[in-house]
């Protein structure tokens, strides 16, 4: 048994600690959540140099080698950092899509570029329906002469608006299985039949909406097997779910940080905060949830890592991490008071992360749901 | 990373279970804990438990090598959780994981002798007297008083919550040798034979068995049983949380009653339709499913820092606290599920289950008491593992 991360590892985190606080100061963070594009292009290169956009990809398109949970160390630090940008709509959810069923000539093409810093790249999966579900995907591709025409509209699209090309998850002929039908397109932005509109969010996390009309698509850009597609599909979101939870354990560790250390600071009744025993079991409380939301998101990930079955860890990471970083955030809150929900105060920054990482790639009644399907037996 | 045993300790754990399963008898009602026996007949099946276990060397697998251990947490950690999980008596909690280690850190030559051998043979059964009336959770303000004469020391006062102690042979005990020093720096740590003159033991019943007070009253304690320096006792005492301080044990058996209650929602139809079938029963259910896997890996890691030589500090505080709260919402659950039949006793013919959730509802209440409070738990966490202010 071996709980801790390897030396590269260990290396790897502390380089990502440093970079993020010298490049990734709160002040970006709040100038992003007004900003449009909501990311920094610069830093967005600066990341490329060193690698990361390329980490879990194969040396031939210019990737670093690394293993999921080299993947997650980077995620984590993240978290932490509240980075803002495309990174995990570029890398968790296009490029390790287009690494597990891409074409050679696909793979060649994407991943090179994501890795270079090119290319942002996000997946359109999930519609009005707002579920995970198969029954959820009613965005249509029509084949027509050599191509797709595809219909419909696509909500809470991370990081559409700024996405060079994304994958869409449509529906390309009607089964009576909700999973069976389902195909994967590469779609190129900006082009005639598709306008993206920014939803305002509480984390200003730049999802969008994404509406189909008549748009084309060669049949080449098929990404994966036609009419298979939801078999790729569940395994992005098994990967999401993981790499969310690992995102969100990260900024949990920074609000726990926080919290302890105003705690000693904060002085009233002529004591420290943090010598009441009210304010230490919170702090204690907060400790637990972050310790075992890493525990069972690790496990996880490197299970994912290892290629080995993980429905049950996945799920449990998610319902436990969905539940416990909010947990966090808003004890957070309760330990700083009044001055913890002012913009200028960081712990706001991280309580509105924490929710809607709760909802993102399923909440816990939602893996909960899942856990109890596989425990039926 | 890897979160697996070693495949040599898988198999290991393959051997246990063969264990088990020799031995398990067919109707047992008993659970895993030593200290739970419900009556004569349990107690002197859980002896003869402790003795095989003691034949195949297990008691001693945390133990170094040169006291005839395998120096093996991993192992500890595998025969607990597999013993509580099964609900098999054997493992010896008090003996071989509390007394065991503060000899072998603090104990005379002579002292090793005489006890290591029968603790790993599971000849000789320990209890623990450390609570007072006047001593819970601030354990340094006890009063017994152990007087140094020529050739003893004279023992006067009075343990409590000391569980086993109407059945164990022998105690390890603290008791006052400095009255004047600070309350910390005036405690020694002693090994008593509980046949003593002067010792009595009175049992003192509870919702679900009973715990025990021992009185002693001018008890003649030889100096040989002094473990340690004098006054030193409350350092020594820290070594009773020696080689395997995972608390599995109390997991592994709360799984075992959660995987029973899985089973009872898969079986039972209400209203015609499994239990399970209830979207609020899944939901509950797989959140326990959830805890309970949380709280083993709160307790894999303290195997792993141990294993590897790191120190464990508020890390076995968190499993303890997560670990018995996990026991008392299964126990919860349970009897939830069950509704009015919940409370029936387990002799009646309407007592679901032979009246198991009633009595697991009762022993878990005392999870988040016994051997310090979850709310001295999160103190510790508090304190030494966040570094805020001691209040």
């Amino acid at each position: 048994m071996d709980l801790g991360l390897s030396e590269p590892q260990e290396m790897l985190r502390k380089m990502a600690r440093d970079f993020l606080s010298t490049e990734c100061p709160k002040q970006l963070v709040r100038e992003m959540e007004e900003d449009e594009k909501g990311y920094s292009p610069e830093l967005w290169q600066k990341m490329a140099e060193l690698g990361w956009q390329g980490l879990p990809f194969p040396e031939e398109y210019g990737g670093g080698e690394g293993t999921f949970l080299d993947l997650a160390v980077l995620l984590e630090e993240m978290g932490r950092a509240c980075l803002p940008g495309p990174f995990f709509s570029t890398v968790v959810l296009g490029g390790l899509t287009i690494l597990d069923v891409g074409s050679q000539e696909q793979k060649q093409e994407f991943l090179s570029q994501i890795a270079s810093g090119e290319r942002i790249m996000t997946l359109a999966l999930t519609e009005s329906s707002a579920s995970y579900d198969a029954t959820g995907i009613a965005v249509e591709a029509t084949a027509n002469k050599g191509q797709y025409v595809i219909n419909g509209t696509k909500l809470f699209v991370p990081d559409a608006h700024i996405a060079d090309w994304m994958i869409c998850v449509a529906r390309t002929r009607k089964e009576e299985m909700p999973e069976e039908g389902i195909t994967l397109f590469l779609v190129k932005s900006g082009k005639q039949g598709m306008v993206c509109n920014l939803l305002p969010s509480l984390a200003r996390d730049k999802q969008c909406e994404v509406v189909f009309d008549n748009f084309r698509a060669p049949k080449e850009n098929i990404l994966g097997e036609t009419d298979q597609g939801w078999t790729e599909v569940s395994r992005v979101l098994q990967r999401a779910a993981v790499a969310k939870s690992i995102e969100v354990v990260g900024g949990a560790q920074q609000v726990l940080e926080m919290t302890v250390n105003y705690a000693k600071e904060r002085v009233q009744f002529d004591r420290p905060i943090g010598s009441f025993q009210a304010i230490q079991h919170h702090c204690a409380n907060m400790a637990v949830d972050v310790d075992t939301a890493r525990l069972l998101a690790y496990q996880a990930a490197w299970k994912l890592s290892e290629g080995l079955p993980c429905a049950l860890e996945v799920a449990m990471a998610k319902a436990w991490a969905s539940e416990a970083c909010r947990r966090v955030a808003s004890l957070g809150h309760q330990v700083h008071g009044a001055i913890g929900f002012t913009l200028d105060h960081d712990m706001q920054l991280y309580s509105r992360r924490a929710k809607a990482a709760e909802v993102a790639f399923g909440d816990a009644d939602f893996h909960r749901e899942k856990l109890a399907r596989e425990l039926e037996l | 990373m890897d979160f697996r045993f070693s495949e040599e300790e898988e198999r290991f754990r393959q051997e246990v279970f063969e264990f088990i399963k020799k031995e398990l008898p067919p109707h047992w009602t008993g659970t895993g804990l030593l200290q739970e026996a419900k009556d004569g007949e349990e107690w002197e099946f859980s002896r003869r438990m402790l003795r095989k276990v003691g034949a195949r060397g297990w008691h001693a697998l945390s133990w170094p090598r040169e006291y005839g251990g395998q120096d093996s947490v991993a192992r500890q950690f595998i025969l607990s959780e597999e013993m509580y999980y099964h609900e098999l008596p054997g493992v010896d909690l008090q003996g071989a994981l509390m007394c065991a280690p503060v000899l072998i850190q603090y104990g005379s030559e002579e002292q090793k002798r005489e006890h290591l051998p029968k603790i790993a043979q599971g000849e000789v059964v320990w209890c623990q007297a450390f609570s007072e009336p006047g001593a819970g959770s601030d354990l340094a303000a006890i009063s017994t008083r152990a007087v140094e004469k020529e050739d003893c020391f004279i023992l006067d006062g009075q343990k409590v919550w000391s569980t086993t102690a109407h059945r164990a042979d022998w105690t390890f005990l603290l008791a006052r040798t400095d009255p004047e020093a600070p309350k910390h720096r005036g405690i020694s740590f002693f090994l008593l034979d509980l046949k003593t003159p002067g010792v009595t033991v009175r049992p003192l019943p509870n919702i679900v068995g009973t715990y025990c007070e021992i009185f002693f009253d001018s008890v003649r304690v030889p100096k040989g049983n002094l473990v340690g320096k004098k006054n030193d006792g409350w350092s020594v005492s820290a070594a009773v949380l020696g080689y395997e301080r995972s608390g599995i044990h109390r997991i592994a058996a709360a799984r075992r009653n959660l995987d029973r209650l899985l089973e009872f929602a898969r079986e039972t139809k209400r209203n015609g339709v499994p239990l399970f079938q209830d979207p609020i029963v899944r939901q509950r259910l797989t959140q326990l499913f959830i805890d309970g896997e949380a709280a083993r890996l709160l307790a894999c890691r303290i195997v792993w820092l141990q294993g590897t030589g790191q120190s464990v500090v508020h890390e076995a505080s968190m499993s303890r606290v997560f670990g018995a709260e996990f026991q008392q919402r299964v126990a919860q659950t349970g009897m939830q599920l069950l509704g009015y039949y919940g409370q029936l006793e387990p002799d009646c013919k309407w007592a679901p289950l032979a009246g198991f959730f009633l009595r697991q509802y009762l022993y878990a209440l005392a999870a988040t008491v016994g051997a310090g409070t979850s709310e001295i738990q999160r103190n510790i966490i508090a304190t030494r593992g966040l570094g805020l202010p001691r209040g």
